[in-house]
């Protein structure tokens, strides 16, 4: 018999394995293959028939070696199935394996019912996603593995995908959390990815075996593992040869198959056919000489220089400190570059702005006067603290100001950044909409950066590669992960790295153009185009860009800096007197020290990151409300979120029943109907017992039980509520099914959402502790009071309630409900009144009932009040606008609120509209385009905000701010036509 | 409430755009063209539309520029099946084969819970800024969108009924005899011979006598040699569109048959019996009755009986029959309750658990990425299913416009690899 090899091609390295005949483990090895995979593979082949050559007997497995394996017509076995053969061979007692690789995360249970499962197309929390994080933190992964070992404290992270847990990150870097606490935060994320993302309600335990490369090589990512599962030395296997256990699976599973001459195996590789399931376009550039052209044509939109080391007077000084980068420039009064400087963050922005104005200051020589300076950017406050600048100014006004310089007639302008996508359209000389990339529809600068790493290259080198290619491979247009996914594909079909370079430009524009802007057509940009940020740089995705619009577009030579050249700009226009910026003799004796803890003043629980600087002054940051930066707090007046989420709960009095106790989670469709039900068992004779108030750590608790990960925030939130009701032992849970939804008259038809509707479905099914007696569900729709009462008797038989007493619960449960939406009307009056009086703008918050929860809005009701704003919600003025007719069709209760809300807004000057959308609403993905419209059809900009697990409130107060500084320039524009 | 809101009239905000109705009279103006839902029965269904005087057309064109023009018409997070039929629409009318002044597209709509009823605002949307002219025509039985319904009188009803029974039958056949059979493509021959004697007797109005039809359907596919054993049966449930189009699964029951497979797809029958149900179910819990009930409660029982004898005369014939749709509900109710209704709802776990029943462990929950109902009929009972039949193996799949094949092929071999060890295992407990 001849000896056994396994081959096992994975998304980022190749393995292979020779066994004996009787089975003895030979040889191994572990390869990066750096996306070149037949190559690889055949040098491995290569080696194994130096060494042992003759016949073998040979599988194939892992997910890159499907393709190969069927075009040279050698077996292959799927990757899980070859892990199983191996467990069972070498580790006959083991109960459940884990297996991370480069894009996958499987899970095997072995006893207890054999089940294997894999990650689904959307899921992080693997490999790449840790080599991606290392990219951001600047570490290899080696690295980041050593800091995370002198963890003091764990961050919750967000591991669903890169983007998500880039956006939990960042803040913490820009906020000084120190890099070893977040290595150790990075790696709890992917265990409790797999922890609830693979294992969905079934439980790890036992003896566990931990696979792959990322859990051979950790130690952290061990260390975290072991600790959330609670298994001990003996119970968490961690085998030598785990990066080859699959390629030792597939070697076991060849004895099955025919052996071949491992000549003739290589030789079948070498010849494999590339498939042509891959599309391909067009070269970027037809020669060298359209190069050229393209390449002198975008040197014209260049700015000039001044030397600082002799030029004399005043200059302006713009810093952006932007989430991944900090840009920094001077310039003379007629915007000639005095300095300019561009670096990645590396964590500690304000040391390298600190750093450079040092150097400012000493090439000056005492020759220039610094006579304003303005910050902008993610990091604007810290900074303007610091450095006691003149104006901080939001982003989008900074860019515009800065494209102004440059096209005065500027009607669209499109940024890039490492980790966002600003496009802003421009009428009559106002920013008329803003449109930020959602969490998910990334895929930006350092999208391609990561993966320029990946293949070991940097990104220049990696993105010239694309220039010339021949055939640039479709990737399609998405999130990072798929992104990932379709590049393995086009990997797998034997694409060169060229055209997978321009392949991944083109991607990057076509996002932005379809998904972020969602243009149909590219006219509809604008005729005056400009583009900037770091990313365009890039004359790939530059030319990409013009190729995808059919225009040509004006690139400035500062595209990566054009955030500060507008804040100097600003501060240029706006300086009046001398300027407070930071003098060269502060500089020299100026340091700071960072430290941070967690705020205790409500139960948001902020990480506070408090900065010292050695004059004394102090900065916070992290926290959400005034308490944290040790103000006094705001008050909740204006906020009628806070004002509902307390005044909801009021609606349970608390008295003690004799029936028993009866269980209501606080979440989903109870945020609005739980007086109805609290209401009514009180008058049944029950005590109504409420789950305890929404968390992260409440979210954790329930997590094992989440069934589809794909689900929206507030419905994984609820698996939470269940455990905690569980907890407090009450006799059952109550939680209908509702089809429908109360009709309030105004809509074609009355649904919930289907979430919504049969949730408790899922939580039933999916929960080992609930039965048919603790858990009651009964389906009613509450329109009809006659099947309510039926449907109500028969599921609380138990208890024998009379129909009598039921109708009477009823009764009281709807006087509940009314008084809460009367309370709820008189205080959006109040506050619109209040609002109006103090000549505050308002704003609706519109989303659903359950959004009041401050763990799924994360408090941007705090926020928009600390900008002073009035906080309205949908529910608290739908009723006074208008009915509408819409082009959707109007068939969700909570959904038709929206268009009326914004109706109403469409008719108030003072009031603006944000719309709230948890990230994964399906049926958002139609209230938002027609809420838009009904919008921009009454001349109002249109704001919404994706919110999910992820806690980062800096995007959304600049996406707020922004809105804010907007409608005031439109309102400062009217005012003066009206003057005029 | 009409009344109602005729007293506030002047209390109503009308945001609509203006689009293209579509009107009787287009019957003679205008070609229809209709989305690659289902291949065999739309195959059928439109020639005998055809017959009927309408110019209607099936449209084939799959390459990735459908995805394409999808993804650039849709709202990113709208569902797989919208963008598929959008894209497939808007790649057709710009192929220059149709006279866009002339053309009209048309597409189902069931007016459920679920966002799937607004497909026909979101493809008016997506033809506004090009084909402004393009009417948009709603195929639905719920008296939705009253100024552009195709006309459905009672013939055509039963037309339409008639042609998904031998949809569903044919397709079921094939897909028992594909895979075994001895002589290649006999039963690609066998489809053709039964397709064209359908529509011969739509052709002379003889459509209703069911028994013959399908009688001569069974005695062609038996004609079809080769031995039906050895093969692992894997059977195919989920969201509808993903369910059946091979344009949104990315041919998965070609791929299961290249893998060696039998699959086994449930009827679409049952689909359209469901939604009668379900307006039946609506009375019974919540007393929410229409003058159309009664007919839904009428048209079922109807459409029961006739599903009985089909189901019969295949046994006869020894091969293995559809779902009696009695069976499917009884099946629900061990899993999850009927009155989750929006999308395919119970229908889904229903179907899971009678492929257990019947020998079809091995199922393949197709859905499109980040499907509402899904999560809780689909993803949500697979836990349930399991612990009620012990070798049930269900892989749920989504679709999207940039999942990959690799990526869903990988996970459905994993799921075929378990089946493989399973059927030795059933083997070995019949020996």
């Amino acid at each position: 018999m001849a000896k056994l090899l396994g081959i096992d091609v994975g998304s980022t390295t190749v393995k292979a394995a020779v066994l004996s005949e009787s089975l003895e483990i030979l040889y191994t090895s572990y390869e990066r293959h750096y996306a070149r995979v037949k190559e690889c593979v055949l040098h491995q082949l290569g080696v194994v028939r130096e060494k042992f050559g003759g016949d073998f007997c040979i599988s194939v497995t892992g997910s890159a070696g499907l393709g190969l394996a069927e075009r040279s017509g050698l077996p292959f076995v799927q990757e899980v199935q070859a892990a199983f053969t191996a467990i069972r061979r070498y580790y006959p007692d083991a109960d459940a394996a884990v297996e991370l690789g480069g894009e996958d995360a499987k899970i095997i249970f072995i006893t207890g019912g054999t089940e294997q499962r894999m990650n689904g197309s959307c899921a992080g929390g693997t490999g790449a996603f840790i080599d991606q994080m290392a990219t951001l933190l600047d570490l290899s992964v080696g690295e980041m593995d050593e800091l995370s070992l002198k963890a003091e404290k764990v961050y919750p992270i967000a591991s669903r995908c890169g983007v998500f847990a880039k956006s939990d990150i960042q803040p913490l870097l820009n906020q000084g959390a120190r890099k070893e606490d977040i290595a150790a935060s990075i790696f709890q994320a992917v265990v409790d990815q797999t922890v609830s993302g693979l294992a969905q309600g079934r439980r790890i335990k036992g003896k566990v075996l931990f696979l792959g490369g990322p859990l051979y090589f950790l130690k952290g990512l061990r260390r975290a593992f072991r600790k959330t599962l609670a298994l001990d030395g003996e119970h968490a296997v961690f085998p030598d040869n785990a990066p080859s256990f699959m390629a030792i699976g597939a070697a076991l599973y060849a004895a099955n198959v025919d052996a071949v001459p491992i000549g003739e195996a290589i030789f079948r590789i070498e010849n494999a056919k590339g498939s042509d399931d891959v599309v391909t376009g067009d070269p970027l550039f037809k020669d060298r000489a359209e190069y050229e052209d393209f390449v002198s044509r975008h040197k014209k939109s260049d700015l000039a220089f001044a030397d600082i080391r002799s030029y004399r007077g005043d200059a302006y000084l713009g810093i952006d400190s932007g989430s991944t980068t900090t840009k920094l420039i001077l310039v003379t009064p007629d915007a000639k570059i005095l300095y300019s400087h561009y670096q990645s963050n590396n964590g500690q922005p304000l040391d390298i702005v600190l750093e450079r104005l040092r150097e400012i200051y000493s090439l000056a020589e005492g020759r220039v006067r610094i006579a304003g300076a303005a910050v902008t950017g993610y990091g604007e406050d810290m900074m303007k603290a610091a450095l006691k600048a003149d104006f901080g100014i939001v982003e989008t006004v900074a860019h515009f100001k800065a494209a102004l310089w440059f096209d005065p007639q500027v009607d669209f302008i499109i940024d890039i950044g490492g980790q966002d996508i600003k496009c802003f359209k421009i009428k009559n000389g106002v920013i008329d909409s803003i449109m930020l990339n959602e969490a998910c529809s990334s895929g930006c600068g350092s999208f391609i950066q990561t993966f320029a790493k990946a293949m070991g290259m940097e990104i220049d080198e990696f993105s010239k590669l694309g220039l010339f290619a021949k055939h640039p491979v479709e990737l399609g247009s998405r999130c990072t992960v798929f992104m990932n996914s379709s590049v393995k594909q086009a990997q797998k079909e034997g694409a060169s790295v060229e055209d997978i370079s321009a392949g991944l430009s083109a991607s990057i524009v076509k996002n932005a153009i379809y998904k972020v802007i969602r243009a149909r057509t590219p006219d509809e940009l604008g005729e005056h185009i400009l583009v900037q940020g770091g990313t365009f740089l890039n004359d790939a995705v530059l030319r990409s860009f013009e190729i995808e619009t059919g225009k040509q577009v004006v690139r400035p030579g500062i595209a990566g800096l054009m955030g500060a050249f507008g804040a100097a700009l600003y501060a240029k226009e706006n300086i009046r007197g001398e300027s407070t910026v930071i003098s060269e003799e502060e500089l020299k004796g100026f340091t700071y020290t960072s430290k941070s803890h967690v705020c205790k003043g409500c139960t948001s629980h902020c990480s506070v990151n408090v900065i010292g600087f050695s004059d004394g002054r102090k900065f916070i940051s992290g926290n959400k409300c005034e308490k944290g930066a040790g103000r006094k707090p705001h008050s909740d007046e204006l906020d009628i979120y806070a004002y509902k989420y307390e005044r909801i709960q009021k609606s349970v009095t608390g008295a003690a029943g004799r029936r028993g106790r009866v269980g209501i989670p606080l979440a989903l469709v109870f945020y609005e109907q739980l007086p109805l039900w609290a209401g009514f068992f009180e008058t049944c004779g029950f005590e109504v017992v409420l789950s305890e108030r929404s968390s992260r750590e409440l979210y954790f608790r329930g997590q094992h039980t989440v069934a589809s990960d794909t689900v929206c925030y507030p419905a994984k939130l609820t698996h939470g509520h269940i455990e905690s009701l569980l907890d407090k032992g009450v006799d059952f849970i109550f939680y209908p099914c509702e089809s429908y939804n109360l009709d309030e008259h105004d809509s074609t038809n009355h649904y919930n959402c289907p979430v919504v509707a049969y949730y408790p479905e899922l939580l039933k099914a999916n929960n080992e502790r609930l039965s048919e007696e603790n858990f009651v569900m009964p389906y009613i729709d509450p329109n009809d009071r006659r099947t309510t009462v039926r449907a109500l008797k028969k599921a609380l038989k138990k208890y024998k309630l009379s129909a009598g007493l039921i109708k009477r619960g009823l009764k009281e449960g709807f006087a509940r409900l009314e008084a809460y939406y009367r309370d709820v009307r008189d205080k959006g009056g109040e506050i619109t009144a209040k609002a109006e009086r103090l000549d505050l703008p308002a704003v609706i918050l519109a989303g659903r009932p359950y959004h009041i929860d401050p763990e799924i809005n994360h408090g941007i009701g705090k926020l928009l009040t600390s900008l002073h704003i009035a906080v309205l919600s949908e529910d608290s003025v739908f009723f006074k606008g208008k009915e509408v007719l819409v082009n959707v069709l109007n068939q969700w209760t909570y959904h038709a609120r929206l268009y009326r809300a914004a109706e109403y807004a469409g008719e108030h000057d003072n009031v603006n509209l944000v719309q709230l959308v948890s990230f994964g609403c399906g049926i958002d993905a139609i209230t938002t385009d027609e809420v838009r419209s009904i919008l921009e059809k009454s001349g109002k900009l249109y704001t919404q905000i994706k919110i999910d697990e992820i806690n980062n409130l800096g995007v959304v107060k600049i996406r707020l701010r922004s809105m804010l500084a907007a409608i005031e320039e439109q309102k400062r524009r009217r005012d003066e036509e009206k003057k005029r | 409430m009409k009344k109602k809101r005729d007293e506030r009239q002047d209390a109503v905000a009308d945001f609509r755009d203006e689009y293209p109705k579509f009107t009787k009279e287009m019957k003679h103006t205008h070609k229809i063209l209709v989305p690659d839902m289902l291949p065999v029965h739309f195959g059928i269904i439109v020639e005998i539309l055809k017959k009927d005087g309408w110019d209607i057309e099936l449209l084939h064109n799959d390459s990735r520029a459908v995805i394409d023009e999808g993804l650039k018409h849709v709202h990113n997070d709208t569902c797989y099946p919208a963008l598929c039929v959008t894209g497939q629409f808007i790649d057709a009318l710009k192929s220059g084969k149709y006279d866009v002044e002339h053309t009209a597209v048309m597409i189902t709509q069931s007016g459920g819970g679920c966002r799937a009823s607004n497909y026909i605002p979101l493809i008016r949307k997506a033809l506004k800024a090009e084909f402004p002219h393009v009417p948009v025509v709603s195929l639905n039985f719920a008296g939705l969108e009253k100024d552009s319904g195709f006309p459905v009188d009672l013939v055509t009803l039963a037309k339409l009924a008639f042609a998904i029974f031998y949809g569903d039958t044919l397709a079921s056949l094939y897909n028992q005899c594909k895979p075994y059979e001895e002589e290649e493509g006999a039963s690609d021959r066998a489809r053709e011979d039964c397709v064209r004697y359908i529509l011969e007797a739509f052709d002379r109005k003889k459509y209703l006598r069911y028994r013959r039809i399908t009688r001569y359907l069974l005695e062609r596919f038996q004609k079809v040699e080769g031995k039906r054993e050895g093969k692992v049966k894997v059977g195919i449930v989920g969201e509808i569109y993903v369910k059946y189009s091979p344009l949104g699964n990315n041919r998965l029951e070609e791929f299961l048959l290249s893998e060696g497979c039998e699959p086994v797809v449930p009827a679409l029958m049952d689909f359209v019996m469901y939604c009668a149900v379900n307006n039946v179910n609506d009375a019974k819990l919540y007393n929410k009755k229409s003058a159309a009930t009664p007919l839904f409660a009428l048209v079922y029982r109807y459409l029961h009986r006739v599903q009985k004898k089909i189901i019969r005369l295949t046994e006869k014939y020894g091969f293995e029959p559809l779902h009696d749709f009695e069976h499917l509900r009884r099946c629900a109710d061990k899993v999850i309750n009927q009155g989750v209704k929006m999308g395919e709802g119970w229908l889904i776990p229903a179907e899971m658990a009678a492929l257990a029943e019947t020998g079809t462990d091995n199922i393949v929950c197709a859905q499109p990425f980040g499907c509402l109902p899904n999560h809780i009929a689909g993803k949500g009972t697979i836990r349930t299913l399991k612990e009620m039949y012990r070798y049930e193996n269900i892989v749920a799949v989504d679709y999207d416009p940039s999942a990959t094949k690799v990526n869903q092929e990988n996970r459905i071999k994993l799921m075929l690899a378990t089946a493989r060890e399973n059927y030795g295992r059933i083997k070995n407990q019949e020996k």
